[in-house]
């Protein structure tokens, strides 16, 4: 890792959903790192986990789903073991979340206004106008006119309503902004507008952010590191450039050959056939090993563990287990 | 602004519904109710509630039925609703005027406490899930809620009032009273109120605790829940301006309409107590053959729900912005 | 939605729920898992069974005013009899057909109507729809019960038709609200453009390709019906608009309240018909209430883990 300070350390982090006569494990020991300042974008198809990952970092999950093991390393404390009540002090001032449909995410009944300030007003003794005051501020920030403070969320278009759930994230400049695929909602060019502009105010104010989507395009323009997920599982993290030109997981791999570059030379488009495992019955051994193109025996039985590699930090994948013990 | 116009344009059809009922019904239903009606008190009232009487139920008179109509609607408009049958010779705007505080003392309050409390208990068992409230408490006012109301009300004046002698089980206040604002008399009509009210709020409390419940429940799955959450807000906060004040609002639009459930069981719990409101002068009426004030007492009632409708509409306006500009 | 492992949704123009057989199979598989929905059932089997052998297991003719008026309960009068010496024990034997004919009966006759009126709205649309929800929100706040107080009393003779025209008249039009709701919900789904390109008649389309994705809230709107049928047969028999001279739960109780039966010690002949409507009420209702359920597991009794309550993790 760079010089940089980590400030957020996932450890072998472990969700399930509790069911009536079984679990179904939906996060399976996942474990990475986060520089301040740092963008590590999270990718993976429908269903692989990465919300849950994201929510469950946040300690923002609701039954059924529920953190078994694990450590969550942030601010000096472990998330994990803390206590509702003293979560409180950490929450939006040290880290804070923009979800994915700002229409769902605000509360239909209270102004943008409020919904601003009563994350202020429960943090601490401030006056209304000085929340009103900061409110505006970062509303300025994400260019909102400061006049639509007074607007219900219904009155505003989408892409202003998610630079506002940007705003409201801003409000106490945290350390950390998780992200899960905030952009989802917009058509393709509000997309890169909103990236652009949370670059723009990451190199501004310095906070880190976990970017969750399953878009590979919008991960290699703007994230520093990218994980794969799949099935529940990270199988590949490293430093984007490298990874997006060589991936060694074959499913990463799979991935990128799915999203074809506009400027390189025409390509056939394959597709990764198959579908996800249902996690109540994965498969045995290598989770990836049914829709595999380089699959062979050890696979099937033997669960492949995070390699590390010179130029990768997790490689989930048999093929570079020799390549490890070489590098020593 | 328009949402409100729109809401008292509805008013104003049911009314007239209500009134188109009202004329055409004894003047479709075989056997002519009304002739053996008017021969009973024909010679002996006046003009004007003579008039009224044959406007509304066409009898003796040759104009064409759209005047009758008209005249109808007129009548109803200036509150003449003629003489009373069974009360003779009492007006039926006497007796209406009479009965109605009555009722409304009941059921208004009985309905906004119904309501109040439902909705906080609800509110508040959905919040606290798991344990014995979750798997007990649904079950249970799921039963109460199919109890018969006046089946309710027996029992609790045989239990209350003939066995253990604790309340009065009829009427609003002691015979032989006079109706005076003093605190004696508040007294006897607390007294005599008791058991009628309790037996409404009962039967319509459970009603609110499980869609409150259910309205809460789906609320606390959303979004924005989950981001007051992360905003680190106080957990009575969440549950009160976050959750309950998305969940309430299925439940205002469901008080109009759940009103005529609750009107009905007023009536039946009236009838039982032997209370002096509306529903037991149309039980009066219902028994004596009295069309007349069978029919005024059912066009109040409409108005009373009516009303009663506006205001949760109005509510909702307030509370929700979205119908301020729905179409 | 809570976050979910979200499955990806395969685009089909497909009928949401395809085999029947295996649905119903599934939901019987659901009511016997739940058992508030079990007790509804079996209360309802249990009356069904009285009324369908009802002359089999009354032990006297009802009707016949044979032994000493207002007797306690003893062996030979189960529940006691009444003021003109009838056994009490027969009479709600005999009285559960008419009480459970009628649930039955109006609501179903209430449910089609709801179902017309309500879905053909949803799927006409325009001025239909307007004039339609006009019509149904009128019916919805009219008072019920003083609706059909003159409606029966204009009516002359009480009768059991009476009764049933009556609670249909008040009773179809919460039901029609709420599957006009879920028809808008469905309205623009693909199967049934697809159904629509293919050239089908609108009625064919409503019945044969909207109305079984809708069977689940149309058996709910059935119990609902059939619950305020119950309660609202009860309620005017109680008054007196029902046939007096036919054994019903609800014309017992008009006979004993007036016959005093609370005050000269005949208790038995108003709690036991009583009893016995809030019961079949209740059988209803909790069906509807484990549908609900069913339908939507979210609401179950969550049972606590690790001691720790409320909705956090």
């Amino acid at each position: 890792m760079d010089g940089a300070a980590t400030i957020l350390d996932v450890e072998d982090l472990v969700v399930d959903y509790v069911g009536e006569r079984s679990n179904v494990r939906a996060v399976d020991r996942v474990s990475l790192q986060l520089a301040a300042g740092g963008f590590l974008g999270i990718v993976g198809e429908s269903g692989c986990g990465k919300s849950t990952l994201c929510f469950a970092i946040a300690r923002l999950l609701t039954p059924p789903a529920q953190i078994v093991s694990g450590k969550v390393h942030f601010a000096g404390k472990d998330l994990v073991q803390l206590h509702e009540g003293r979560l409180r002090h950490l929450r939006w001032r040290e880290y804070s979340v923009v979800m994915q449909s700002a229409m769902n995410a605000l509360n239909p009944v209270m102004t943008v206004g409020a919904q601003l300030a009563d994350a202020m007003q429960a943090h601490e003794r401030i006056s209304k106008q000085r929340a009103r005051d900061r409110a505006a501020q970062v509303m300025r920030l994400v260019n909102i006119d400061p006049l639509h403070l007074k607007s219900y969320p219904h009155q505003l278009s989408g892409g202003m309503r998610q630079r506002a759930m940007i705003a409201m994230a801003l409000v106490f400049t945290p350390n950390l902004i998780i992200m899960d695929e905030p952009t989802s909602a917009l058509d393709v060019v509000g997309q890169r507008s909103l990236m652009k502009q949370i670059r723009e105010l990451q190199k501004q104010l310095g906070f880190a952010v976990i970017f969750v989507t399953h878009d590979m395009s919008l991960v290699s323009n703007f994230a520093d590191r990218v994980a794969i997920m799949y099935a529940g599982q990270v199988v590949e993290l490293g430093a984007t450039r490298v990874l997006f030109t060589d991936p060694k997981h074959p499913y990463s791999a799979g991935l990128l050959q799915a999203f074809p570059s506009i400027h390189g030379p025409k390509q056939r488009l394959t597709g990764i056939p198959g579908n996800p495992p249902d996690l109540r019955y994965p498969p045995k051994g290598c989770r990836f090993n049914p829709r595999c193109p380089q699959v062979h025996e050890r696979c099937l039985v033997e669960e492949p563990w995070p390699h590390v590699l010179p130029d990768r930090d997790i490689v989930r994948c048999h093929l570079y287990a020799r390549q490890e013990a070489m590098a020593g | 602004m328009s949402y409100i116009l729109r809401r008292l344009a509805f008013f104003a059809v049911t009314l007239w519904a209500a009134m188109t009922i009202n004329f055409f019904l004894p003047r479709m239903m075989p056997g002519n109710p009304a002739e053996a009606m008017m021969a009973r008190v024909h010679g002996r009232i006046n003009p004007d509630a003579l008039r009224a009487l044959e406007v509304a139920f066409g009898i003796n008179t040759h104009d064409s039925l759209i005047v009758q109509y008209f005249q109808y609607l007129g009548d109803v408009a200036r509150g003449q609703f003629g003489t009373s049958i069974y009360f003779f010779p009492t007006s039926v705007s006497y007796l209406l005027g009479q009965a109605l505080p009555w009722t409304l003392g009941l059921v208004g309050i009985t309905t906004v406490l119904a309501f109040i409390l439902g909705t906080l208990v609800g509110m508040v068992a959905a919040w606290l899930r798991g344990g014995v409230t979750d798997s007990l408490l649904p079950p249970i006012f799921v039963v109460l809620s199919a109890l018969p109301f006046f089946w309710l009300g027996l029992i609790f004046i045989w239990l209350f009032s003939d066995i253990l002698g604790w309340l009065p089980g009829a009427e609003a206040y002691d015979m032989g009273s006079t109706i005076s604002l003093s605190w004696s008399f508040l007294g006897q009509v607390l007294q005599h109120g008791f058991l009628p009210g309790l037996t409404l709020l009962l039967v319509s409390v459970g009603g609110w605790i499980l869609t409150m419940r259910n309205n809460m429940i789906t609320v606390l799955a959303e979004d924005y829940v989950r981001m007051a959450r992360a905003k680190g807000l106080s957990p009575l906060r969440i549950m009160l301006l976050y959750a309950g004040r998305n969940a309430i609002l299925p439940n205002l639009t469901g008080f109009a309409m759940s009103l005529g459930f609750v009107v009905s069981g007023a009536i039946l719990i009236e009838i039982v107590f032997s209370y002096p409101g509306l529903g037991y002068y149309l039980y009066q009426a219902v028994t004596g053959e009295d069309y007349p004030l069978m029919q005024a007492i059912f066009l109040l009632i409409t108005v009373a729900v009516l009303v009663a409708v506006l205001v949760s509409d109005a509510l909702t306006a307030l509370l929700d912005p979205r119908t301020r500009e729905r179409q | 939605m809570q976050t979910a492992i979200v499955k990806p949704e395969p685009v089909e123009l497909s009928r949401p729920q395809r085999s029947r057989l295996g649905a119903v199979g599934r939901l019987a598989g659901a009511i016997v898992h739940d058992p508030k929905a079990m007790i509804g059932v079996v209360l309802l089997a249990v009356f069904t069974f009285v009324a369908i052998f009802a002359p089999l297991i009354a032990p006297y003719d009802p009707a016949a005013q044979q032994f000493l008026p207002m007797a306690s309960p003893s062996s030979q009068n189960l529940l006691g009899t009444t003021n003109t010496g009838q056994d009490i024990f027969s009479q709600l034997i005999w009285g559960t057909r008419q009480s459970l004919l009628i649930g039955v009966i109006a609501g179903l006759a209430a449910t089609v109507i709801s179902m017309l009126v309500g879905v053909s709205a949803a799927y006409i649309g325009g001025t239909t729809d307007l004039a339609l929800s006009l019509f149904t929100d009128v019916f919805l706040v009219l008072p019920q019960l003083p609706l059909m107080i003159i409606i029966a009393r204009y009516a002359g003779q009480g009768s059991f038709w009476v009764i049933i025209a009556v609670i249909v008249i008040t009773g179809w039009a919460y039901g029609a609200r709420q599957l006009r709701s879920q028809a808008l919900s469905l309205r623009h789904r693909e199967f049934l453009e697809a159904a629509r390109i293919r050239g089908e008649r609108t009625s064919r389309i409503i019945v044969f390709e909207l109305l079984p994705t809708m069977t689940s809230l149309i058996v709910a709107n059935f119990l609902g019906a059939a619950l305020y049928a119950v309660l609202s047969a009860a309620g005017l028999q109680f008054i007196g608009l029902g046939n007096i001279n036919e054994m019903s739960w609800g014309t017992m109780l008009y006979w004993a309240e007036n016959n005093e039966a609370m005050m000269s010690g005949a208790p038995l002949w108003i709690v036991a018909p009583g009893l016995c409507i809030a019961l079949l009420g209740a059988a209803f209702a909790l069906i509807n209430y484990g549908f609900d359920e069913i339908g939507n597991p979210a609401l179950r009794a969550t049972r606590r883990r690790h001691g720790r309550r409320g909705n956090h993790s």
